[in-house]
């Protein structure tokens, strides 16, 4: 079955406050463990924030090492989660339950096929 | 081309193979006769071909595969001309084609493309895009269906309604850009007017119970009923109230007064429905004098309850002018928040020339034409401004 990359986008700055982040943090696993239930659940990880980031590359026989994300910009990439599922429609439809909990929007990038 | 896309799963491969398989019938069908079920000729000469190509490219194990799943498919899809599998498959394409996954504009070029009879290069034209944009915008549509893999099959009914409203929006966008084209020379572009229709009417006999469809449907009927009469022998724009409604097509607005009759019996109003009833209306006044305008200002109160939008309140607001008089209909439009749009600016003219505001109404009619970007509307609105300015 194809794969789906479900990435949260997340704006820089300050986390949310306690209580509203807990329940964030509780609405976001009540999706993962119904991911799980269903049988569709691969992988997730939530991000530091992209400061912490660090961007490498090869230029002209060297390796140039430069801080920060490489998409300079106010919102990143604050975490993912990958699905098993038959299409796109059924994708999107985890796509929204993520996007509900993290009230977040959420990015959904089929994967390449036949590599792991 | 709906069954084949359905048999493959991948609409570039179900479209060389549906050409090859019209390659074969020229060659074949002048010699050799035309086959009893043309159709179904088609389908399975295609189904081959498209196995063919699928074993041709041997690089990859999973094409393999894909051969074997076709081959497996022992469908009796000789017969098929009018057999419900096809009408389903045409109804999965539909949906594949407007899937909110898709940008609007490849919507509309996808259906008019795998659903209309249109060529690339008759959308390219009717949408004032060169052919290669054109081409290139269906090419990665294409690629999006096939990469993201966008399911071929009909919502499921938690999505039904929401997905039923978006082709339902692609083909009235479909209409209305052909009824009034947004740029150019001329005012209507039929040949999209005419898929816009052609295509509610397979979209109706595939969902006979929406009245959503059959609303649609109806409202461009009835729309499309005062073609000849909107332009005059100039090629100039003639406002509804001073057509010749002799030249009002009978045919289209009995078959959409039908449509608004039936979708009033089922009594599940919805805004395309409302709209088809406000023209019913205006189909019904043998002279414009005759217009039962209270009846049309209850219809736009009752489209109002479907989350008004300032175009609705404009609207709104001329049926408002003709029950209580333009001033009332001024102080609507003056709370509008549409400042730009170029039909504000010339309804807010019309009312103030007829309140006998005439420099007013002069500078409004400047506005507009200088927002509009349709050379008909264009010259219609110098002709008010002209016939302000003398009075």
């Amino acid at each position: 079955m194809p794969r789906y990359l479900l990435s949260v986008y997340q704006p820089d700055g300050p986390v949310p406050a306690p209580d509203i982040l807990g329940a964030i943090m509780r609405d976001v696993g009540a999706v993962r463990d119904e991911m799980k239930a269903a049988g569709v659940w691969v992988f997730a990880a939530g991000l530091l924030p992209a400061t912490s980031a660090t961007v490498v590359r090869a230029k002209d026989g060297r390796m140039l090492t430069t801080d920060g994300p490489f998409v300079e910009g106010k919102e990143h990439i604050g975490g993912f989660t990958i699905v098993n599922v038959p299409d796109l429609d059924a994708a999107l439809e985890w796509g929204r339950k993520v996007a509900r909990a993290t009230t977040l929007p959420i990015e959904v990038r089929p994967m390449q096929e036949g590599h792991a | 081309m709906a069954v084949l896309v359905r048999l493959t799963g991948d609409i570039p491969l179900a479209e060389e193979a549906v050409q090859d398989a019209f390659a074969i019938a020229l060659e074949r069908w002048p010699a050799g006769g035309v086959p009893p079920s043309p159709g179904g000729w088609i389908i399975s000469t295609a189904r081959n071909r498209a196995i063919d190509r699928l074993r041709r490219e041997q690089t990859r194990d999973q094409r393999h595969e894909e051969a074997d799943r076709l081959l497996a498919r022992d469908e009796s899809i000789e017969d098929s001309a009018e057999d419900p599998t096809m009408l389903d498959d045409r109804l999965r394409l539909i949906f594949t084609c407007c899937h909110p996954a898709l940008s609007l504009e490849a919507q509309v070029a996808l259906t008019l493309r795998l659903l209309g009879g249109l060529t690339t290069a008759e959308i390219a034209r009717a949408f004032l895009v060169p052919e290669a944009t054109m081409a290139q915008r269906l090419v990665r549509a294409k690629g999006k269906i096939r990469d993201a893999r966008i399911p071929y099959r009909v919502p499921e009914s938690h999505d039904f309604d929401e997905r039923l409203s978006g082709v339902l929006a692609v083909i009235y966008l479909v209409f209305n850009e052909g009824y009034a084209a947004s740029a150019g020379e001329s005012l209507m572009r039929d040949e999209l007017c005419a898929e816009a229709i052609r295509l509610g009417r397979v979209l109706r006999s595939l969902l006979p119970e929406q009245s959503e469809v059959a609303g649609l449907l109806a409202l461009m009927l009835l729309i499309q009923s005062r073609r000849a009469a909107r332009i005059d022998a100039d090629g100039a724009l003639v406002p509804l109230g001073e057509q010749d409604r002799s030249r009002w097509e009978r045919p289209l607005i009995e078959e959409g007064q039908t449509l608004v009759r039936e979708c009033l019996r089922r009594n599940t109003p919805c805004p395309y429905q409302i709209l088809a009833a406000i023209n019913a209306v205006h189909a019904d006044a043998a002279m414009t004098s005759d217009t039962d305008w209270r009846q049309i200002l209850e219809l736009y109160d009752q489209l109002m309850t479907f989350g008004a939008s300032d175009v609705v309140r404009l609207n709104r607001a001329i049926a408002v002018a003709e029950v209580e008089g333009p001033a009332a209909a001024l102080a609507i439009i003056d709370r509008l928040e549409l400042d730009g749009y170029h039909l504000l600016h010339a309804t807010r003219a019309e009312m103030l020339a007829r309140l006998g505001l005439e420099a007013e109404a002069g500078r409004e009619y400047e506005r507009a034409i200088a927002l509009t970007q349709n050379e008909v509307e264009r010259a219609f609105l110098r002709g008010r401004l002209r016939r302000s300015t003398l009075a």
